[in-house]
């Protein structure tokens, strides 16, 4: 038992986080065409949007939700003394889960079973959707089978994920906590190896420089200055392709 | 000033025989693949009809373009907050069938058909799906079909139109068409450009030329909402957007683009334009019934010693300066002042312009009397009994215009915004450079009539000659006046062309030297 806790707690999520950020940089420099989000609207676009928007804000806030946690565990338990706001809080996250799960499902059964978007879907695609939905599943329960999560998450996992970081790992918390949970830490460390592998990159490339960019863009292929310099005609710049 | 080149064009709309050899060339350089089968980069649309994809024109479905607020411009359907807000699901995107499900047949099962009693057939399939299908829509099915309910009646163009003005449209012996091919207009102010979250999609510098680079898009989608020709279009299996791209590999080389190279009416004229791009933002943000005045205005005139240096701050070739001053783009559009833009009041400020086409508009129709006609024909020979003629006589010239089988004000809606004076003195010119000629080749009018009609419409006899030269007669390299590219002069800039030499072909480009604006 304790070596499979040291491997499942320990050494996975190394590994799945160095898988995650090599092979979603190597995947990015070696072939950045394949980097697309590949959205399926323009074959079917009806049903998509009773998936794809609860799932999309679902999964967004459920994200950032476990990030501010483990970020900032103090100012969680904090909020969370009060018992009003412990359940508004628990409420709040319960929502967009299920939110994330009704939307997923629907993906899930549209990818299937219209026959366009077989066309293209991969292998890939159908693992990582039957990978999510077990997640948001087993969370689901996590919220409701072992309240209140939002502060044993603060006062228990938040300090076994900094211990991870730190490169100190003590596992004496987790390897104690009910099997659910257990899969569902297994889980998201699954989700985070997986991402390189499949169409979640594309979260990774959001656009949010879009926001700060002008409207219209512009592309020179010469300097307009050094263009007609025939001095600079041979500059020394490392070829790439050679 | 900032001086800037463009590739722009014209397309003779009179001369158009609607083949769609264009059409056809284009598809087979550049979509004829996997999930591009519905691309058409260029299509041809019968005009009235709805065109492709199904009412591209009409903005209250597909939200395209910009939109005056104020004193400045919006995205009607994308940009920052919309685009970002809606970036899981574009509520005003097309789909699919908003364009035609693309299809083949299986020809294998006419040839290896065992012997039965019936012809054997060959079903469709679906392009997507492999599996058969029947055929809803096509990528020209309003072809020629003037006045049909679901086709003609329903062009957007008709809106402002009175019922009465629609009704005579439509008469069976009245009615008319014209065909409209269209490809991108490589907008100065482009909306697909300005939509896209990714910033993929840019305006090429030296040549205006608008490219979507396919390594940098994520499939955000918001350029096929954003652009209000819908000539940005979305590839379902490589999850990427494409749009025509002018052929530039054949530009910068000094080829025609494979539509115009192609096209049999010879319609298509291509030339450099000078424009101050200072402008661009004041003018997309003018009043509607200055926008075209407006764009017109910002195109400058290459032989102008002020644009010339101005252009040469630029960087731009001295060849390009050179093929400016002798482009057919330039004198149709300005000198001439005979083409107009597309819908300009989308304001993305389309560098495609039209001459509006006369024939469609001119032929009305007069009473004779047939029946002496139709006494000379034999027994068996068919027998006409109608008791009119159309008329294309001249001798009113211009009263013929308002009682035109299109109304002007439906080309108006087209062509110039809506404003008619614009649209109808267009055709006035085309018509007076007609008469000119009869005078001069047939000789059934006199010499003072012709010289009043080219008065009326501000044209001498020398222009009224060049405009029927470039018009009837134009060689190859009249019609399209290309500048070399210099690519060299780029590629010197990035890399040492001695390192590489034969290292370079196919591939993706990996750097590109400069944004800015
Ligand atoms: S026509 Fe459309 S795709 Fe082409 S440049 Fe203009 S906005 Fe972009
Ligand atoms: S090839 Fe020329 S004449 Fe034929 S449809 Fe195209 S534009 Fe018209």
């Amino acid at each position: 038992m304790n070596s499979l806790s040291d491997f499942l707690f320990i050494a996975y999520p190394y590994i799945a986080v160095s898988i995650f950020f090599v092979g979603a940089i190597w995947r990015y420099k070696s072939n950045s065409f394949k980097y697309s989000s590949l959205s399926s609207q323009f074959l079917e676009g009806k049903t998509v949007f009773w998936g794809i928007v609860p799932f999309h804000f679902g999964i967004l806030i459920l994200f950032l939700g476990h990030l501010f946690v483990f970020l900032f565990p103090g100012k969680v338990l904090e909020w969370n003394s009060d018992p009003m706001r412990l359940i508004l809080h628990e409420g709040i996250g319960f929502t967009f889960g299920v939110s994330a799960l009704l939307g997923l499902t629907v993906l899930f059964v549209r990818r299937i079973t219209n026959e366009r978007l077989q066309m293209v879907t991969n292998r890939m695609d159908i693992v990582i959707e039957a990978v999510l939905l077990l997640q948001i599943l087993l969370g689901c329960w996590v919220a409701l089978g072992y309240r209140w999560g939002s502060s044993w998450f603060a006062a228990d996992l938040s300090p076994y994920l900094w211990s991870l970081v730190k490169l100190n790992p003590s596992i004496d918390a987790v390897s104690a906590m009910p099997v659910v949970i257990k899969l569902h830490i297994i889980g998201a460390f699954t989700i985070l190896l997986l991402i390189p592998f499949t169409r979640l990159v594309h979260f990774l490339v959001a656009p949010f420089h879009y926001m700060w960019r002008r409207y219209q863009v512009v592309m020179w292929n010469w300097d307009k200055d050094r263009v007609r310099n025939p001095r600079t005609a041979w500059q020394s710049t490392r070829p790439k392709n050679n | 000033m900032d001086i800037r080149s463009q590739i722009s064009m014209v397309f003779h709309l009179d001369k158009c025989i609607g083949c769609h050899t264009c059409s056809v060339a284009c598809k087979n350089i550049w979509t004829d693949r996997k999930g591009a089968e519905y691309m058409w980069w260029n299509n041809v649309e019968t005009k009235p009809g709805t065109g492709y994809p199904g009412k591209w024109e009409d903005q209250d479905i597909y939200k395209g373009g910009w939109e005056k607020k104020g004193n400045d411009i919006k995205l009607k359907g994308a940009g920052k907050k919309k685009g970002l807000s809606n970036i899981f699901h574009n509520p005003h995107m097309p789909v699919i069938d908003d364009y035609y499900e693309p299809f083949t047949y299986k020809y294998l099962d006419l040839i290896e058909s065992p012997e039965v009693d019936d012809q054997p057939t060959a079903r469709p399939v679906s392009l997507i799906t492999g599996k058969p299908m029947d055929i809803k829509m096509g990528p020209n099915w309003d072809d020629d079909l003037s006045g049909t309910p679901d086709y003609a009646r329903n062009d957007v163009n008709l809106k402002n139109l009175s019922p009465a003005e629609q009704q005579a449209m439509f008469q069976l012996e009245k009615m008319a068409f014209f065909y409209l091919p269209r490809i991108c207009n490589h907008c100065l102010n482009p909306a697909c450009v300005a939509s896209c979250p990714s910033g993929a999609i840019y305006k090429r510098g030296e040549d205006g030329i608008v490219l979507i680079n396919q390594k940098v898009c994520r499939a955000w989608r918001m350029c096929v909402t954003a652009c209000p020709y819908k000539k940005s279009y979305y590839n379902w299996h490589t999850g990427k957007s494409e749009k025509c791209i002018l052929c530039y590999p054949r530009i910068e080389a000094g080829y025609a683009p494979a539509c115009m190279h192609s096209c049999v009416g010879r319609i298509r004229y291509l030339g450099v334009m000078l424009y101050d791009a200072d402008q661009i933002h004041d003018i997309a943000s003018a009043d509607k019934d200055k926008l075209i005045d407006k764009q017109l205005d910002m195109l400058m005139d290459p032989f102008d010693p002020e644009v010339i240096e101005s252009a040469k701050k630029n960087g731009i070739a001295d060849s390009t300066i050179k093929a400016a001053q002798k482009s057919p783009v330039y004198k149709f559009v300005k000198e001439w002042g005979m083409a107009l833009p597309l819908h300009a009041e989308f304001r993305t400020l389309p560098m495609l312009f039209y001459v509006p086409p006369m024939l469609p508009v001119m032929a009305s129709i007069t009473n004779v009397d047939n029946t002496e006609q139709s006494k000379k024909l034999g027994d068996i020979s068919k027998f006409w009994p109608d008791n009119w003629l159309y008329d294309t006589s001249t001798e009113e010239f211009w009263g013929t215009i308002e009682q035109a089988r299109l109304p002007i004000q439906y080309m108006a809606n087209l062509f110039s915004a809506g404003n008619t004076e614009m649209v109808k003195l267009r055709i006035m010119k085309l018509m007076a450079i007609r008469i000119h000629r009869r005078w001069k080749t047939v000789g059934d009018i006199s010499e003072e009539k012709a010289r009043q009609v080219l008065k009326d419409v501000g044209l001498t006899q020398e222009t009224a000659d060049a405009i029927y030269y470039l018009t009837s007669l134009a060689k190859f390299d009249d019609r399209f006046v290309i500048p070399a590219a210099h690519r060299e002069h780029a590629i010197e800039m990035m890399e040492n062309t001695g390192d590489v030499k034969g290292s370079t072909g196919f591939g993706f480009k990996q750097d590109t030297a400069k944004r800015g604006l």
